[in-house]
């Protein structure tokens, strides 16, 4: 069958409902957001329609900086463990049997059905002294008492690379089914370790799909508020936490909004600058 | 496909579709009118549990109004929420439990309908700054109920009360507080104040402020946990893992009553003294059946039941109520509380909000 290309107005149809789904939710909100970042904040109050770039430039200071910089680092810091763990988990789950991978899947699966609340009191007493995994070691013998584990950054790595992880894996497995085995295995019949295979053949192969996949779980990453909150200390709040501060408890929607834009327009720019580095290497 | 999206809409057909429409939305008006009700917003949990249970099914029997409670979340989301329905001339609960800080920022914006003091004669039961007024003198909200933040230990660790807020910045508690995250409901500048500067006055300067601010930076190492969400620590208090904080008085009190190893104390500087008021949103069309209700609660019979049954301290004078001393002294106490400087949260939030921030994340 022959496709024609749109010749009439009515045969751009299909397109209609999607765009006016994407105007109503997506370019509406958003551009009501930008608005609102440039209104005059009332203290004390709530805002009044202006233009004004006070928002702007109470955030231009060392402290949201910081905050911004930890909040891409922690966000580059889980895509990169997702990453790193899903591939060979995800490598190794494709080439197992059958009804392993169907009961891998439906596991990880399930993961999804759980809330950010409920993943963060979990693994707040996981990480707990009086009922998390330290009482575990110490009946093991390998420690002498049980200590807490949260608090920490480290409890926030694990749980958000525990609540990214299942989306890891999804992007990953697609690609590395399709991935033709006979590769791997001329491989190894010219001589390579399985090891030297997986890094030399399996993971050039995928270049496209792990940018896709960091991206993803950047961007995932990015937008967490509530598990910085519940397991780290306050320096490991991110630029959402303070964003949720602003909007909900100081109903200073101004600032919050101007915040939020530019936490959009960064992760922009660096989704951006990933796509044209991984064109210009693909292009040589 | 096509013929559907080009089938002729007769005038008729608009016409029926229109009455069809209109008798839809009238619908509920006129179901409304046979059954007189409200829309009643309380902080969601604990709070509209037992309004729920203690309170509203005997209102409905006094007065033949039907109550909806709505969950309200704490802090200012709801009023955040409610200001925008009602630019929108929506209103998402008429009468709403408001705490102070989300009180006067309302007034700032007119939010709240004014009351009429002759519907509401109950009124003058209350303590004076109970009742929140416009600078006109129009009563923009009425005294519900008052709550102690108070000093609150875990009974298995710490065997003795500790008798003073100064209690939170000993060394000897290293990591073991649980502290409020924000500076508009911690109240904890106010604390600093009264404990270490000779009372609150002294943040009437920015430099008493950043005084307080610098004291209060000293406990950071004490703190395990700066909660937004109240579950998080009142579990960790009861389990222990965070055996000392700061903590709503009513609420640990109802834990330690049933079984759990958790006391509130009263400092010997003061309990932080919080109250919410009734208020009506402007966009609220239920004016009659509101001040029915405000009314209705004003009654210190109603007040002792809240004391009794909820646990909140009284916005009535003392000497109307038939509570005993034990019955006054498990929901409040003699000791001078610490009431908030509301009024720094007016004037200054943002200054207070940032270098709050910036002290406890920096």
């Amino acid at each position: 069958m022959r496709r024609e290309p749109p010749q009439r107005l009515a045969d751009y149809g299909p397109l209609f409902f999607p765009a006016g789904m994407l105007t109503v939710f997506f370019v509406v909100p958003f551009a009501t957001m930008i608005a609102v970042s440039f209104f005059q904040r009332e203290q004390g109050g709530f805002y009044t329609a202006a233009f004004v770039f006070d928002n702007y430039a109470r955030f231009l200071s060392l402290f949201f900086g910081k905050v911004l910089g930890f909040s891409l680092f922690l966000a580059v810091a889980v895509a990169v463990a997702c990453v790193v763990i899903g591939i060979p988990f995800t490598y190794l789950l494709s080439r197992s049997p059958r009804k392993i991978q169907i009961v891998w899947l439906v596991a990880l699966l399930s993961i999804l059905s759980l809330s950010e609340v409920m993943i963060g009191f979990a693994w707040s007493t996981l990480f707990s002294r009086t009922a998390g995994i330290t009482n575990l070691f110490v009946w093991l013998g390998l420690m002498v008492q049980p200590q807490a584990l949260t608090p920490s950054f480290g409890a926030v790595m694990t749980a958000m690379t525990y609540q990214a992880f299942p989306y890891t894996v999804l992007v990953l497995y697609p690609a590395l089914v399709r991935l033709d085995p006979t590769l791997t295995e001329a491989a190894r019949t010219l001589g390579a370790s399985p090891v030297k295979a997986f890094f030399t053949v399996v993971v050039p192969a995928l270049r496209n799909t792990i940018l896709a996949t960091l991206i993803m779980v950047f961007i995932f990453a990015l937008g967490s508020y509530l598990l910085p909150q519940l397991l780290g200390r306050p320096q490991h709040w991110t630029l959402s936490v303070l964003i949720t501060d602003q909007a909900i408890y100081q109903s200073n929607m101004p600032f919050a909004a101007a915040m939020a834009v530019f936490l959009v327009l960064v992760s922009l720019a660096l989704v951006g600058l990933a796509l044209y580095a991984g064109q210009q290497r693909q292009a040589k | 496909m096509r013929d559907i999206l080009n089938a002729k809409l007769g005038r008729r057909g608009v016409l029926g579709a229109g009455l069809a429409g209109a008798s839809m939305l009238a619908m509920p008006s006129v179901l409304r009118a046979q059954e007189k009700s409200l829309k009643v917003g309380v902080y969601g949990g604990y709070f509209k549990d037992s309004f729920d249970k203690n309170i509203f099914p005997d209102f409905t029997k006094a007065t033949g109004i039907a109550i909806e409670s709505v969950a309200e979340p704490t802090g200012e989301a709801w009023l955040v929420q409610l200001e925008q329905a009602a630019k929108a001339g929506a209103a998402p609960a008429d009468v709403s439990m408001m705490s102070q800080v989300a009180m006067l920022k309302g007034q700032s914006t007119k939010l709240w309908a004014p009351l009429d003091a002759a519907k509401l004669p109950n009124s003058k039961n209350l303590i004076d700054h109970f009742v929140n007024k416009y600078p006109d003198g129009k009563i923009a909200g009425i005294g519900a109920v008052s709550w102690y933040i108070t000093l609150v230990t875990n009974t298995q660790v710490y065997k003795e009360a500790p008798t003073s807020w100064a209690a939170l910045w000993d060394k000897a508690n290293a990591d073991k507080l649980g502290l409020l995250a924000l500076v508009s409901n911690s109240f904890l500048l106010e604390v600093t104040a009264k404990t270490f500067m000779g009372g609150t006055k002294a943040l009437d300067t920015d430099e008493g402020i950043l005084k307080a601010l610098e004291k209060l930076a000293e406990v950071k190492p004490n703190v395990r946990l700066w909660y937004r969400d109240e579950a998080q620590f009142e579990q960790a208090l009861k389990s222990g893992e965070i055996p000392m904080g700061q903590y709503y008085h009513d609420v640990t009190g109802l834990a330690a009553s049933q079984g759990s190893p958790v006391r509130s104390t009263f400092p010997k500087e003061g309990g932080i003294q919080d109250s919410g008021c009734w208020a009506l949103s402007r966009a609220s069309k239920k004016s009659e059946e509101a001040h029915t209700f405000i009314n209705y609660m004003c009654q210190p019979a109603i007040q002792a039941t809240l004391s009794r049954k909820v646990g909140t301290s009284p916005t009535v004078k003392r000497d109307l109520l038939d509570l005993t001393a034990a019955e006054f002294a498990s929901v409040s106490s003699d000791i001078e509380p610490i009431i908030p400087r509301y009024d720094l949260y007016q004037t200054k939030s943002d200054f207070l909000n940032q270098k709050w921030t910036e002290m406890i994340a920096g």
